[in-house]
């Protein structure tokens, strides 16, 4: 059925859901929503695995290992079930999920604008519109990179990079880097910069240590196993902060191996505190870094301690290896506190400070003051119909990896499917 | 600089400090200071720090007497409101510091001070502290200082003894520039 969007507007097509992206989690809603025998469409602004492909640096590879990569109706069947996925990998495994279950996907499809209209939503995109009774947006946590606003005060001579940007050292001149931000991708972007040869410092606040392997097991598997990672949002004590956590301090790799600042450290890499400002060319770091090191230490004991306890409790103590200590973090005697970035040499700033999701073409009454999207579990009270997937920590601490699509989603498409029938969605219980 | 015919007397005796410049700078290990303070908790949030023993000039030294300070939180913040903040001491460090600094800029340029009153205020976003927006820092997000002076000397030399007492100013320094601090448990 098809209907026009007022007098002289275009003909609009209609389906009963719209799902916004075509990643893993817009088609693992695909997947579930034909199983509720739900009509929709998939629409993609590129092709699928889109942010896969365009948006991540050359050496990336997932942090999760293979065997935990799972979709809907999806498991990873590959030879090397402890490995990580590079990105053409990803981009594989994701590829032939569409073509398994058949996803109804329009790629080179941009939503410029999602509005509220009669009876749902109106989703206009640069090739035609679409009115959906309901919306799935599946367009991923990572959509920009969060930039502190001090950057703008870099001189004209530093060049300022997001990981948008970065594929690898080789686009870098040979001056020195400042890393700023000590998750995941800052670690790995510091350690790959400072093996290329380039002087790097690393600015270091809030940050989450954790050993790749622990007891002869990925750590991903303990996660998995003491339940961690399926810590829902409505049982966290402040999930606002849980939410904003950083990403662990992780590298994927053939040899497993553990990626911490003790180890950039010893590859020469200068540690320094949070970057608090940039003032007349020179860089400003907090004197917290030896507090912020000594808090991800006592916070990995915690968790080391919570593993050892479940490994007692499940008496798995004789089928894992013995529990292991690691050297707390060694911080410099005297950690830099400023710095002239012109007489230092230092050629380029990488900004490893987090993203938030690009919610600019949503146009319905949900955000918060920050801008934000108000969403209960991914469900978004303010916007009847409305669903989104894959933020950190949505509904699950998971929920932002590959694997926590499943769970969330079968979550969610049950919601809409009640929705859709003029049923009270129950609230989603675990 | 003005030349007087009467003599200056700003209470500050700048050829001690003058003398100690010199000494130092042939003994740069004398200079070597380090200030220190404890602090106990009382109740609440009612605190009592004292500060007597120092060290420098190579050796351990000594204030007169024990000075001791309560800091507590206001009614407001359902406290008892013993003493000021611990932000509050941290304006007060700012502007003894700048205004020492001023007396004794002066007495060295030949200034006669009559009177330095400064009033300071700092601005604070609540929702950094109570953990409400974590974009929004817990300390001042802005200090101002304003100085009221009356002194015999034109305004643009008083805004030039104002200028150099912040040069010369250790809490300005610390206010203005990150410190390395370490906290440690025994």
């Amino acid at each position: 059925m098809t209907r026009t969007a007022g007098k002289v507007g275009p003909v609009a097509r209609s389906v009963d859901v719209i799902v916004v992206g075509a990643g893993h989690s817009g088609l693992a809603m695909s997947r579930c929503l034909a199983e509720h025998s739900i009509d929709h469409v998939v629409l993609e602004r590129g092709e699928i695995a889109n942010s896969w492909r365009r948006e991540r640096w050359d050496s990336l590879r997932l942090l999760t290992p293979n065997w935990q990569c799972r979709l809907p109706g999806h498991v990873y069947d590959g030879s090397d079930p402890d490995g990580y996925m590079t990105m053409p990998e990803v981009i594989r495994f994701i590829d032939a999920y569409a073509r398994r279950i058949d996803a109804p996907v329009r790629t080179d499809t941009t939503v410029n604008s999602v509005r509220n209209a009669a009876g749902g939503y109106e989703v206009v995109t640069d090739r035609g519109v679409w009115r959906g009774r309901a919306v799935v947006i599946a367009s991923g946590a990572h959509g920009i990179p969060a930039v502190p606003a001090c950057s703008a005060a870099l001189p004209a001579s530093v060049r300022s990079l997001t990981p948008f940007d970065y594929r690898s050292p080789a686009q870098l001149d040979d001056r020195g880097v400042l890393v700023v931000g000590a998750s995941a991708t800052g670690l790995q972007l510091a350690d790959e910069i400072q093996r290329s040869g380039r002087h790097v410092l690393l600015a270091v606040g809030e940050h989450i240590r954790m050993p790749r392997t622990y007891r002869g097991r990925d750590i991903q598997w303990w996660l998995d196993a003491v339940g961690i990672l399926d810590q829902r949002y409505d049982e966290v004590d402040d999930i606002v902060r849980a939410r904003r956590i950083p990403s662990p301090q992780l590298v994927g790799t053939p040899e497993r191996a553990t990626l911490d600042l003790n180890a950039l450290s010893d590859r020469g890499v200068e540690l320094v505190g949070r970057l608090v400002g940039i003032n007349d060319g020179k860089a400003l770091f907090s004197g917290s870094l030896p507090s912020h090191c000594a808090m991800a230490d006592l916070k990995l004991g915690r968790l080391l301690q919570t593993i050892d306890a479940w490994t007692e409790s499940a008496q798995l103590s004789s089928a894992v290896d013995a529990p292991e200590q690691f050297a707390a973090t060694r911080v410099p005697q005297s950690p830099r506190l400023s710095m002239d970035l012109a007489t230092e040499r230092i050629g380029t700033v990488l900004w490893a400070t987090g993203f938030r999701p690009d919610h600019r073409w949503l146009h319905v009454p949900a955000f918060d003051r920050k801008g934000r999207l108000r969403h209960d579990g991914g469900v978004i009270p303010d916007a009847p119909g409305l669903y989104v997937l894959g933020l950190n920590f949505m509904r699950r601490r998971k929920s932002s990896f590959i694997h926590g699509a499943h769970d969330d989603v079968r979550d969610l498409s049950h919601h809409l499917a009640a929705y859709l029938g003029g049923r009270t969605p129950l609230r989603v219980a675990s | 600089m003005n030349v007087t015919t009467t003599r200056v007397d700003n209470g500050v005796n700048v050829e001690a400090l003058l003398g100690a410049r010199a000494a130092l700078t042939e003994a740069p290990e004398a200079a070597r200071f380090k200030w220190r303070a404890t602090c106990s908790w009382v109740n609440g949030t009612h605190s009592r720090s004292t500060v007597q023993g120092f060290f420098g000039l190579g050796a351990e030294q000594s204030h007169k007497t024990e000075f001791a300070y309560d800091a507590d939180h206001p009614e407001v913040f359902a406290a008892e409101d013993n003493g000021a903040t611990p932000v509050e001491y941290v304006l007060v460090g700012l502007a003894s510091c700048l205004t020492a600094g001023i007396a004794t800029v002066a007495q060295n340029r030949g200034i006669q001070l009559r009177s330095v009153k400064a009033t300071l205020e700092a601005g604070m976003d609540l929702q950094g502290i109570l953990g409400i927006d974590s974009e929004v820092r817990n300390g001042f997000d802005g200090i101002k200082v304003a100085f009221e002076i009356d002194a015999d000397a034109s305004h643009e030399e008083i805004a030039a003894l104002v200028a150099q007492s912040q040069r010369r100013s250790a809490v300005f320094d610390i206010v203005t520039n990150p410190t390395n601090v370490s906290v440690v448990v025994k």
